[in-house]
């Protein structure tokens, strides 16, 4: 019936979504690779083209580095942590633990409340002398430790609030993929007398690939785009400890005013991001060998 | 299903003790659905109190008064005051209705322009769908968040800057919402679309009368996590707002503790609580839908 339909019909109905996903996802996209080989204008020098001196400046500057090698090793360290946790979380649950709803509430609220504002209380946590972290090293004697004021620490310590936002999140996918698996299965695996381990290791783990792929997919695009807790905590500080590449970009573009800079950082981003989609697709199409 | 043997026995000797009383010997205790020994007990609700742990120290200094904001007594006396005093010193009820608005203006939109594009991917074949359909895609990929350089420029451009509708017009076309709903309205049985055509209704009626209420648990799963994003949105709304009268809640509450503030920690969990609150007693009092919404946004 549909096909009988005037052709222009469905461009009708795709028009207003498709010029705004093109208006702020495609076009701003290409403006950045334009806008990347052009000086930023300021006052008195317009804009010219410089060719590749944007990325020449990049690959001249430590922050860059930094906040690139900060960013990769920021997900390389949260998403396996997140991922593991989520995993045992609803494995937890899974279980008929007592108050296990309430638990269930308990992981599944950092997910709910604004990093913006958690970041806040954990900020409070880590502050040296009186935060709650100071205090039950104090009480233990352990002594004081400045944990965001050090380059050390702080990003582990930032890494510590993201984890703790997303695994109750992941959990979520991981319970529901758990509830999915047949009852048959545990009772097959528990006539062959198979332990607990043997039985995640070889029936719910593969069954769960699907899901990992899925979560693991998110987690990496949102190591690259979570800054909230960043502008609260530490501003990309102590001495570029904490800088992550977004965070840069906002810096660059609204605190510097060099949106060419911040356009050649935003390409590199961009980069990141398509390797993550060039993953992902290869791995959905590898992802029919478990359905 | 084998469950553990004794509901009472909750150590692994004692259940391995009670499995081997069983008649069935060789039936090992073991269900993954089964009643938890009480290392899992224990490690649950140890990372349970972990986890809730900044929510918990978040409302014990906010009712708290300040000198006790960092001493954990337990007759410490209780006080509303701070709450009283944060909404005071700054304009959260302003920041909640900018919120309200500004949800509200973003879901409605998403709502409209996903259910077009949805339809149209789902019921028509046309030339040029799988070259739309992977324009929708990217945007799964590059989400405006990442693109705020080139999106500012526009916003200001359109003479946008400083005003919610600013803030949200990125975010309107979702291609979340659209995959979501595309693959709603493709479960839907040809028939009923058929025999509806066959009653003279034409493809907006149909979309109307047939698709949308079928889809009706979708809208409901979009609905929640579409508003839960942008109630905690952060970055974007920092970048276009510069006044009280635009700011979310969000960027209020940073504001705020930024440079108001110090740290009187009794004010700034208050205010911080104050921020969360509407959105997390939504999300007690809807928990199961809430949660179903990730699951079903997240499965398809």
């Amino acid at each position: 019936m549909n096909r009988s339909s005037a052709s222009w019909v469905p461009w009708l109905l795709l028009l207003p979504a498709l010029v705004l996903l093109v208006a702020f996802t495609h076009y701003p996209a290409a403006a950045t690779l334009w806008h990347s080989v052009f000086s930023t204008a300021r006052a008195g020098a317009s804009s010219v083209y410089v060719g590749p001196e944007n990325y020449q400046a990049l690959a001249d500057d430590p922050v860059f580095w930094q906040a690139l090698r900060n960013n990769l090793l920021f997900a390389l360290v949260t998403v396996p942590v997140a991922i593991v946790l989520s995993i045992v979380m609803a494995l937890w649950v899974h279980r008929q633990v007592p108050g296990r709803a309430l638990l269930r509430l308990a992981y599944f609220t950092p997910a709910i409340l604004p990093m913006i504002a958690v970041a806040n209380i954990w900020l409070f946590f880590y502050t040296p002398q009186y935060g709650l972290i100071a205090q039950i090293s104090q009480a233990f004697g352990w002594g004081d430790h400045n944990w965001l004021g050090q380059p050390g620490t702080a990003l582990p310590a930032l890494m510590v609030v993201t984890i703790w936002k997303e695994a109750g999140f992941f959990m979520i996918f991981y319970l529901a993929a758990l509830q999915q698996i047949s009852p048959t299965l545990a009772e097959a695996a528990a006539l062959e007398g198979a332990s607990r381990w043997q039985f995640f290791r070889r029936v719910q783990w593969p069954l769960l690939m699907p899901t990992t792929v899925f979560v693991v997919i998110n987690a990496v695009i949102n190591a690259f785009r979570l800054v909230d807790h960043v502008v609260v905590m530490t501003r990309g500080g102590p001495d570029n400890a904490t800088q992550l590449l977004l965070y840069y970009i906002y810096q660059v573009a609204f605190s510097f005013w060099d949106t060419s800079y911040a356009a050649a950082l935003t390409v590199v981003l961009l980069t990141l991001l398509a390797i993550v989609a060039f993953v992902k697709f290869r791995l959905l199409d590898s992802r029919t060998h478990y359905q | 299903m084998t469950t553990s043997a004794n509901p009472s026995s909750a150590t692994g000797t004692s259940d391995a003790a009670a499995r081997a009383g069983k008649a069935s010997a060789s039936l090992p205790a073991f269900s993954p659905t089964g009643r938890a020994n009480l290392l899992d007990v224990t490690g649950a609700w140890l990372l349970g109190l972990l986890w809730l742990l900044p929510l918990l120290y978040g409302v014990w200094s906010a009712i708290h008064p300040s000198a006790y904001a960092t001493r954990f007594v337990l007759d410490a006396p209780l006080t509303l005051e701070n709450f009283v005093h944060a909404w005071q010193a700054a304009p959260f009820g302003r920041y909640l209705i900018n919120t309200f608005v500004l949800v509200t203006v973003i879901l409605v939109a998403q709502i409209v322009l996903a259910t077009l594009a949805a339809y149209a991917f789902a019921r028509f074949t046309f030339r040029g769908r799988e070259v739309a359909f992977m324009i929708v895609l990217v945007q799964l990929m590059v989400m405006p968040d990442v693109l705020i350089v080139e999106n500012y420029r526009t916003i200001a451009w359109l003479g946008l800057r400083d005003t919610i509708l600013g803030i949200a017009l990125p975010y309107f076309a979702s291609a979340f919402g659209i995959f979501l709903l595309r693959q709603a309205f493709k479960t839907v049985p040809r028939e009923l679309d058929d025999a509806a055509r066959v009653e003279g209704a034409n493809a907006w009626q149909v979309l109307w009368r047939v698709y949308v209420p079928l889809a009706r648990p979708v809208y409901v799963a979009y609905a929640l996590v579409s508003i839960s994003h942008h109630w905690n949105n952060f970055l974007w709304p920092l970048i276009v707002t510069n006044s009280v009268e635009t700011r979310p809640l969000t960027v209020g509450l940073q504001v705020f503790a930024a440079t108001d503030q110090g740290i009187d920690w009794s004010l700034i969990t208050a205010a911080t609580l104050m921020t969360a609150a509407p959105l997390f007693i939504a999300f007690l009092l809807f928990q199961r839908q809430f949660v179903q919404s990730f699951m079903r946004a997240g499965i398809r």
